[in-house]
């Protein structure tokens, strides 16, 4: 692609130093997120997905630390920032949205108070002005009587209405990113409907891409444009939704789809991955999935895969190491 | 009659209060009546015996204080629920324990559920302690061994420590233990919700196979209408402490009629990727404390009409065994959905005043 991507992960990884030696949570993540598109990260707990996150917008818990790689946004290097200047980028540049929108509010503020000093603290705006803005915000996130809620503490929000003031914070200095850590996950389904759709349409309307984490496959399907699938700290599969939801290539992607149930598709059975992701501590050789794929051979065990190309997709997998470099057409399999 | 004697469990019109007054002095000095909030309010259903029964809806709707009523966590305020016959809602803590041991219950959080200072081994052995049913210390060592098996752990898993398992073991350490007493009714209370969907499937084929093997007989409580419609046999759907519709499994979701069922299955996220948009509603579950008036769905139905917000609509059964509490579906003003599809056009218009006073 010609334009320049907006974010660019390359080779990122993530250590976690503890008395039992380093224990790598993320190795080797690379992938990129193009302007106004929706990038899915899912993966089930512990696969280093919201760890990938929070790389991003530069608040790794320590002792979890940056040991590898690099993060760009609009080709400026980011993750090597100090403090201070990354400050000022995580909230004008890159917005966040975190799953549990009672913990992303501070309860002893109006939800007013906390708008206006994000919108101070990153335009030059009166703090009248950023009232009148804070109101515009409330109003597009399709809170009812924005003038009156927006004197009100988050305890007098319920949840969906919560998460649409979150929303509305992330968006506050009108960011190029939004990283949305887990947004529905904390709601009900039918409110769940709502805060996508209104991501959705805001991210269209404001032009900002979208790293959205989730372990909802059904959230992604309807929202990204392409999809990462992380297992062990690294990236499975990555491409296009359509392709990775209907005809994923790797067997960790096709057992994850296989499980979720879907209504209207009887069966006795769901397809199930026996056993269960790997421990950091205890990460088998090769391929990380090698233990529980059905398809594992001899090279799996020894040689770790890397992404290779596969039509529009990428994919660490051994099985698929012929397709990606000439035209041998037999290791897909059923 | 026959039809008696399938039936395991027969619950009618059960209601479950809690007093949410402040107190005294302060009702006093403002001038504030007593609040109750009815978790549930009325409702009834019967389980065939080795079938499963769900109870769907969103958080508050009062589906795990059924469950909590049905094993007796919760008094009730009124109502019968029989087990096998006999009233349990009535018994004190002594009569109920012989029938306790036939009903056991599975919880949603797998890391809550289990005594952190217990070896796994103890933690299952325990009903078979509390309701002495082996006496021989290495009778129940093998019991508890064949149980570990039972759900796809090994037995010497049993010497350790629940710490040591991941959600998905420890979830099947839960059925362990909920089958050590040899139930033949288990109430599994979102017993996949706090897991992996990968793990989920684990879960839900062993929650199959056991059925199948031991003839149990599930009242499962799920928020998530695809694995209701893979594990269930017949479905309730619950809405604000009340059975808005009740199916089989196959019914509900070919035809679902009530609005509340239709707006849930509409916004299941599509896996199939076929493109329809979805009309999301507007609105919240309203305060359980201070309900709408007349049918509790009013401000968010598309379809409702004057009668809807006076009059409380009763559950009324269809030609095809399908149960639905709706003025509309009663008097035929609500379209039909088309069958086999959950595709319906919701128009979203009359929200705005249930989002108005939402909690404000």
């Amino acid at each position: 692609m010609s334009t320049q991507p907006l974010l660019q992960v390359e080779h990122l990884r993530i250590e976690f130093p503890t008395r039992r030696g380093t224990l790598v949570a993320i190795d080797d993540v690379s992938f990129h997120i193009n302007p106004g598109e929706v990038l899915g990260v899912v993966g089930e707990s512990g696969a280093g997905k919201s760890l990938t996150g929070s790389a991003v917008i530069g608040l790794l818990e320590p002792p979890g630390r940056i040991a590898g790689g690099r993060i760009l946004l609009e080709g400026r290097r980011i993750d090597d920032l100090p403090p201070p200047e990354m400050r000022r980028i995580r909230g004008r540049r890159i917005g966040a949205i975190f799953q549990d929108p009672l913990t992303s509010l501070n309860p002893l503020y109006t939800v007013g108070q906390q708008l206006v000093e994000t919108i101070t603290t990153h335009l030059e705006m009166s703090p009248a002005q950023a009232r009148r803005r804070a109101i515009e915000l409330l109003a597009e996130v399709g809170i009812p009587a924005p003038e009156r809620r927006i004197d009100h503490y988050p305890h007098q929000f319920s949840g969906g209405m919560r998460q649409r003031v979150v929303i509305a914070l992330a968006l506050c200095a009108n960011p190029r990113l939004i990283v949305a850590d887990e947004p529905t996950t904390a709601l009900d389904v039918s409110i769940q409907a709502q805060i996508i759709a209104l991501l959705k349409r805001l991210c269209r309307e404001h032009g900002a891409a979208v790293m959205l984490v989730t372990h909802d496959m059904g959230v992604i399907a309807e929202t990204a444009d392409r999809v990462a699938v992380m297992y062990a700290g690294r990236i499975a599969e990555i491409g296009p939704v359509r392709q990775v939801v209907k005809e994923a290539l790797h067997p960790y992607t096709r057992g994850l789809m296989g499980s979720i149930p879907t209504i209207g598709r009887d069966v006795e059975r769901l397809t199930q991955i026996d056993g269960a992701m790997p421990r950091l501590s205890a990460i088998p050789r090769g391929c990380a999935f090698n233990p529980r794929c059905p398809h594992a051979f001899e090279r799996c065990h020894r040689e770790r895969p890397d992404p290779l190309a596969v039509g529009a997709t990428r994919v660490a997998c051994w099985l698929h190491a012929s397709e990606s470099m000439t035209e041998t057409g037999e290791a897909a399999d059923a | 009659m026959p039809e008696q004697a399938r039936t395991l469990l027969n619950v009618s019109d059960i209601a479950c209060h809690f007093d949410l007054s402040p107190p005294l002095l302060n009702r006093l000095l403002e001038r504030r009546g007593p609040q109750v909030l009815k978790a549930v309010d009325g409702v009834s259903f019967s389980i065939p015996r080795g079938t499963t029964l769900a109870i769907v809806g969103e958080s508050g709707c009062g589906k795990s204080t059924v469950a909590r009523l049905i094993v007796g966590l919760y008094r009730t305020a009124r109502g019968r629920i029989e087990f096998d016959g006999v009233d349990i809602g009535k018994l004190d803590r002594k009569a109920m324990a012989p029938l306790r041991r036939r009903l056991q219950m599975i919880f949603q959080d797998p890391y809550a559920s289990l005594n952190p200072r217990w070896r796994v081994r103890d933690i299952i052995a325990e009903p078979i302690r509390a309701f002495a049913l082996l006496s021989d210390p290495a009778a129940v060592e093998a019991r508890v061994g064949e149980l570990l098996s039972q759900v796809g752990l090994s037995p010497a898993d049993g010497a350790k420590y629940p710490h040591e398992f991941s959600g998905g073991q420890r979830q099947r350490i839960s059925i362990a233990r909920a089958l050590a007493s040899e139930p033949e009714f288990l109430v599994c209370d979102e017993p996949t919700s706090a897991l992996d969907v990968s793990v989920q499937a684990q879960i839900l084929n062993l929650m199959k196979d056991l059925q199948r093997r031991l003839g149990l007989t599930y009242l499962f409580i799920s928020h998530n209408l695809a694995v209701v419609y893979h594990v269930a046999d017949a479905v309730a759907v619950m809405y604000l402490g009340r059975m808005v519709e009740m199916a089989p499994v196959k019914t509900l979701f070919a035809q679902p009629r009530h609005p509340y069922t239709r707006l849930l299955l509409d916004t299941i996220p599509d896996l199939e990727m076929s493109g329809r948009t979805r009309m999301p509603v507007a609105g919240e579950v309203p305060n359980p404390i201070d309900p709408p008036s007349g049918c509790t769905f009013h401000p968010r139905c598309p379809f409702a009409r004057e009668r809807c917000k006076a009059e409380r609509p009763e559950l009324r059964r269809q030609d095809d065994g399908a149960a639905v509490a709706c003025h509309g579906v009663e008097e035929g003003w609500i379209p039909e959905a088309p069958v086999g599809s959950n595709v319906v056009p919701l128009v979203a218009h009359r929200n705005n005043d249930l989002q108005g006073r939402s909690k404000a």
